[in-house]
């Protein structure tokens, strides 16, 4: 296992590096350049020079990309133009609360997807069928920021249930251990802080589930109808074995690698999303920063974050492997 | 080589294809074609599409108003809350500036089909071009191919990984705003898709009887791979294309979300109109309803018929 | 992997059990937000992030929002309105040309830090602008010292302008004495503003020790303005805490305020970004009152029940004309064509906040220096298309820029707002090329730059001074409106060197009438903005140039 992690930690270099020459070129592509970019157009030409001269783009490209990569190498992402603060502090400031958005977007996913699926592949063609997949196809078909306006105005606005915006009350004076509003609650025997986060977290992570919903629904059906007539079921049950541990054992378990596969996947989508619906929720996240990033031309931070992206990726496909190797017993033997 | 033994391969290779082609080629077409016919989702998923689409080609001939013109707008207070619903001439009232709501569905189906069909067009090309290249060093490189390709894929992979809204912020700030980059970001977020699938429907291929037997006749390796290889894995493919569409036009609408839409709102296009809707939900709350049903709907008939297709092409999961 | 799975079982069971207290605190949390008497936390909404805690490197509404609470100016406007009250000073006078500033101080008052206020207090603050370096000097850092006071003690940058102040004195304990080079239309008014208030010496001296860094791309606010603890008022509420992950400021009572004490204890100011998002926070009990209120939701809100006052009348929105983006702009009758098209009638009856104006010059009415006598261009499609004949304009094509993803207190929604202009302009004949871009930076830097042919933009006052309008666009070239006309820059010019009054605001008349008779933009209208409170909110008095003090806000 430990050789599994290297080797992926490895394979983290050349896509990293890759990426980094397709955000230099991006940023040497953008209009006027990286010096209209900081000064916006309104520099004089002597501005321009000066911070040309201050960034080196007076020097050979080979220097220029050598020098970004040494920055990135440094994780110094730069400094926002938005907050004036470290782009590397900013994310770390905000990236608890997307972890939790999206862990519990995930979960609801999860747990609402894989009975629906199953159960789906089981009734084949019958009413729960076409129902669980047509309902989850409608899942992706709503835009996100649609959905979580629709949510937020029936169960925060008319029905009071649930708040309206943002991560934490104001009233709740929450002690800040780990930045994980739940988990600091537990932490510090705060729990009315950590249930106060967990209603916040409940509307933008059901809008934000939708469309993971609709992939695990569709993944779990799939991958059920084709192994529950793989040989290995069909001797199980031959062999008289109980029906609930076929079912449990052999054809959920075995059709759960997909779906695991999938959710490492979803990564890119989830924070897709996450941009809208934080931002729809004021939900102080990465997200929402990102969304303010796009609005104010804040490449630090738009490149800063593909990074960092980049690096999440490949670490939750790690854990996705790792997960593998816990579900299936022919790679654990590997 | 005599010219007799070169006639020769290529007769028994044409007789190889056209086995191919009858036995298993066509009848898998027809076969799957038989399925869709019986499945609920295909049928509902494929009016839903033909019914948009006539909207969107003949629509704009029907339109009772001009879908820009503000003719109406002395009749609408946005500072006052006060907006104009469903009335005898305006079948679906108003929107905020005074223009026919119902003109501006009709000529806006035309606006987003055409968004999600460019859109999707170039991805499908970028990403047949990337993965049809790599599939092709793939299956007939040798070593040096695979790691072509697989330097490709890992790009590939990278750029899945990267959310769709960024990728299509990062064209659009190289772009400046317009229409065409709307697609063209909605395409490039589609590029790896393809790719990645056309790959691996050619990887599945290149294994495959035919294709051994073509290579051990010494038939060119292009013209393997463009008369044999890639028809054969057109089909997963044309299914991703079907769903991309569904994908697309909701992409579509979240840029136009984030205010990177078409930077003339006068020209109608379901997205924009549902973004530019939203902040006057709570006053007239159709004004939103209507586009995005519109949007709902048509996204939902390509993902059935995608869906439909899917299922009735793989062999895994007949019935 | 057994262990690992006994730890997640572990885990899952730990996650439930804590569900299950939780559900029992949740009661407690119904009671906190619903409150009786007891209420003793105000929570506004805002539409972005303050930029830092520190009032003088700042220049936008959101951190002067949150400073104002905090930090208090020698002077100060009347609650509600934009009469120069006394603030930190209780009478101030000058001489005659208007040169040398006197006050007198305020006496009895405390800084949050406890330090005394006093003549040597407001020097220091003077001094340490004056002295600053580095990026400091900077205009995005500097912007309303650089405007009131020009440059500093050793400019750093051949564009920064030649420093005005000159001294600041102090007399006795409570007498301080600021003498600047040449008279200005920017004072006194620039004493009120909150980027001048009065820090504690003893947190300048922190101050001091730390450097705003720029490093090329952006600039690093010090330390001490990101967070709470070292920043020191003399304001009613002194800021304790600067949550950036949860966008929240919390401020609390000063117990040692020398004035009338805050009513409610705890003021909090958050971030929402959208319209829809505050508003709904309103309607479903999250928030007290949010600002920047969407025109659309004042009559629903107040029919609600919601408390939502009307703001005085203090801005002004038009439409810019860039001559060098666009030849045909510099004909008259070019300019005078894209005036009579735009139906400012319709703008003000459909989009603009009940109570809004149209405008006939580059000041709304309420400023001292309005005239009545402008040249006016009223909507006429039918002139437009002679004048452009006349022109030889027949074929216009103007580009015209749009900010998307933003509400201004002088416009409300940019984007309909160019719509519908762009429809009138048509009505004339003229093609206008639309061009969409974000507030910040693109927007502003492509109009200031005047690369747009039109654009639309607005200005609030900071203060009740013609010049404070006019004086911001017409005083000299620049590069927005692209235009050098001598006419227009001496009249502008005219008042801005007067010690007297009377004639200062004499000559802004003229000024306008010159303005609008070369006509270099279009004004369009001056709107009331909109604000909102919960139905159990006493709001303060509203402001119209929006300079709202939390403390005289209480539940009812």
């Amino acid at each position: 296992m430990l050789r599994l992690v290297v080797r992926r930690l490895l394979q983290l270099i050349p896509t990293l590096l890759g990426l980094s020459v397709l955000l230099f070129l991006w940023l040497d592509r953008l209009p006027g350049g990286p010096a209209s970019a900081i000064l916006g157009e309104k520099a004089t030409e002597a501005e321009v020079a000066r911070i040309n001269r201050a960034l080196g783009l007076d020097q050979p490209v080979y220097v220029q990309y050598w020098r970004f990569l040494k920055r990135i190498v440094e994780l110094d992402l730069g400094t926002s133009t938005q907050t004036g603060q470290p782009v590397w502090d900013e994310f770390v400031l905000r990236f608890p609360a997307t972890v939790e958005l999206s862990l519990l977007a995930i979960l609801i996913a999860v747990a609402v997807g894989v009975p629906l699926g199953y159960f789906a592949a089981r009734n084949r063609g019958g009413w729960l069928d076409v129902t669980a997949v047509s309902g989850s196809l409608v899942g992706i078909c709503i835009p996100v920021f649609f959905l979580a306006l629709i949510l937020k105005g029936v169960f925060a606005v008319e029905l009071g249930i649930f708040p309206s915006y943002g991560r934490q009350d104001t009233g709740i004076d929450a002690t800040s251990v780990t930045g994980f509003a739940v988990l600091d609650g537990i932490l510090t025997g705060e729990f009315d802080a950590s249930w106060d986060a967990i209603m916040h977290l409940i509307l933008p992570s059901v809008a934000l589930a939708s469309i993971p919903l609709a992939v695990i629904v569709r993944m779990t059906r799939a991958s059920v109808l084709e192994v529950q007539d793989e040989d290995y079921v069909r001797t199980a049950e031959a062999k008289g074995l109980k029906r609930s541990v076929v079912r449990g054992r052999h054809v959920l378990r075995n059709a759960m690698l997909p779906v695991v596969t999938a959710i490492g996947l979803l990564t890119g989508s989830l924070l897709s999303g996450a941009v809208l619906t934080e931002s729809v929720f004021s939900f102080g996240g990465i997200g929402s920063f990102i969304r303010t990033a796009i609005d104010a031309r804040d490449y630090p931070v738009l490149v800063g974050f593909i990074m960092f992206i980049a690096m999440v990726y490949v670490l939750i496909n790690l854990l996705v492997d790792l997960a593998y190797s816990l579900i299936d017993p022919r790679v654990r033997v590997h | 080589m005599s010219v007799a033994t070169k006639t020769d391969k290529i007769q028994r290779l044409a007789e190889l294809t056209a086995t191919k082609e009858t036995s298993t080629g066509a009848s898998l077409w027809r076969e799957a074609f038989r399925r869709l016919r019986r499945s609920k989702m295909a049928i509902i998923g494929a009016a839903v599409i033909a019914l948009f689409v006539l909207i969107a080609i003949v629509g704009p001939y029907l339109t009772p108003y001009s879908p820009t013109a503000q003719t109406w707008r002395g009749e609408v207070f946005p500072n006052r809350g006060e907006f104009v619903g469903p009335r005898g001439e305006n079948w679906f009232g108003l929107d905020h500036l005074g223009r026919d709501m119902f003109s501006r569905m009709l000529v806006g189906a035309r606006q987003t089909l055409l968004v999600g069909v460019v859109s999707t067009l170039i991805g499908l090309v970028a990403g047949f071009l990337i993965g049809g290249l790599s599939g092709a060093f793939a299956t007939l490189g040798g070593e040096a191919g695979r790691r072509v390709d697989s330097v490709i894929m890992r790009f590939i992979d990278m750029m899945l990984a990267l959310p769709s809204l960024l990728l299509a912020v990062s064209v659009a700030a190289v772009m400046g705003q317009s229409l065409t980059t709307v697609m063209i970001a909605v395409g490039v977020v589609q590029v790896p898709v393809f790719a990645r699938l056309l790959r691996g429907a050619m990887l599945a291929q290149g294994g495959a009887d035919y294709v051994l037997a073509a290579k051990s006749l010494g038939v060119r390796k292009r013209r393997i791979v463009l008369s044999q290889i890639v028809p054969n894995s057109l089909s997963p493919v044309i299914v991703q294309a079907t769903l991309s569409l569904a994908t697309a036009i909701i992409e579509a609408a979240a840029l136009s979300y984030l205010g990177l839409g078409n930077p003339d709102p006068a020209i109608p296009e379901w997205g924009v109109m549902l973004a530019q809707a939203q902040r006057f939900f709570d006053n007239a709350p159709m004004m939103a309803v209507y586009p995005a049903v519109g949007i709902i709907i048509t996204a939902l008939g390509f993902t059935l018929l995608g869906e439909a297709m899917r299922e009735a092409l793989d062999p895994k999961l007949r019935g | 992997m057994r262990i690992v799975k006994s730890r997640a079982a572990r885990a899952i069971t730990a996650a439930v059990a804590v569900g299950l207290i939780a559900t029992g605190c949740s009661s407690e949390r119904d009671n906190k937000s619903k409150g009786d008497g007891e209420k003793d936390t105000f929570v506004f909404a805002g539409a972005g992030d303050p930029g830092s805690l520190d009032p003088a490197l700042a220049s936008d509404g959101e951190t002067f929002r949150v400073t104002r609470q905090a930090f208090e100016a020698l002077l100060e406007h009347e609650s509600g309105g934009t009469k120069l009250v006394g603030g930190l000073a209780e009478t101030w006078s000058s001489n005659d040309e208007g040169t040398v500033w006197t006050f007198n101080l305020r006496k009895g008052v405390k800084f949050h830090d406890g330090e005394a206020f006093n003549a040597a207090a407001v020097c220091a603050n003077y001094d340490h602008w004056f002295n600053w370096t580095g990026t400091y000097q900077s205009s995005a850092v500097s912007y309303y010292w650089q405007t009131i006071m020009g440059g500093f003690a050793k400019n750093e940058d051949k564009e920064t302008p030649e420093a005005n102040y000159k001294s600041c004195t102090a007399k006795d304990e409570h007498t301080a004495v600021i003498e600047v080079k040449e008279p200005s239309a920017n004072l006194p008014g620039g004493f009120s503003l909150n980027a001048l208030a009065i820090h504690s010496p003893k947190a300048i001296k922190e101050y001091e020790k730390q450097e705003a860094s720029a490093k090329g791309d952006a600039i690093t606010y010090p330390k001490y303005s990101q967070e709470a603890g070292t920043v020191a008022g003399t304001g009613p509420y002194k800021i304790v805490k600067w949550n950036k992950g949860n966008k929240e400021v919390t401020l609390e009572r000063f117990d040692d305020y020398w004035g009338e004490k805050a009513k409610i204890k705890n003021l909090v100011f958050r971030t929402i970004d959208t319209e829809e998002g505050r508003r709904q926070a309103l309607q479903a009990g999250d928030i007290d009152g949010y600002d920047l209120v969407a025109p659309a939701d004042v009559k629903t809100l107040k029919d609600q029940g919601y408390v939502v006052p009307t703001r005085g009348v203090f801005n002004l929105f038009y439409v810019g004309m860039s001559q060098e983006a666009n030849k045909a702009l510099k004909k008259k009758e070019v300019r005078q064509a894209v005036a009579h098209s735009i139906d400012k009638e319709n703008l003000v009856k459909t989009q603009l906040p009940e109570g809004g104006k149209v405008a006939d010059q580059f000041m709304p009415d309420t400023v001292a220096g309005y005239s009545e006598n402008v040249k006016k261009y009223p909507h006429d499609p039918a002139k437009a298309k002679s004048l452009l004949k006349k022109a030889g304009e027949e074929k216009l094509e103007l580009e015209f820029c749009y900010p998307t993803e933003v509400t201004r207190p002088y416009m409300p929604a940019p984007q309909d707002l160019f719509e519908l202009m762009k429809a009138d302009l048509e009505k004339s004949g003229i093609t206008v090329k639309p061009k969409a871009m974000k507030w910040a930076p693109d927007y502003l830097d492509a109009t200031e730059a005047g690369s747009c042919a039109l654009h639309m933009l607005g200005w609030t006052g900071d203060f009740n001074d013609g010049y404070n309008f006019i004086g911001t666009w017409f005083a000299g070239y620049d590069k927005q409106w692209g235009f050098k006309d001598k006419k227009v820059f001496d009249a502008v010019n005219a008042g801005s060197k007067m010690g007297n009054v009377e004639e200062r605001v004499e000559a802004y008349k003229k000024a306008n009438e010159v303005i609008m008779d070369y006509l270099p933009g279009v004004p369009v209208s001056s709107s009331p903005p909109a604000i909102a409170f919960a139905k159990n909110v006493n709001p303060p008095n509203v402001s119209p140039l929006t300079q709202e003090v939390f403390s005289e806000a209480s539940f009812k």
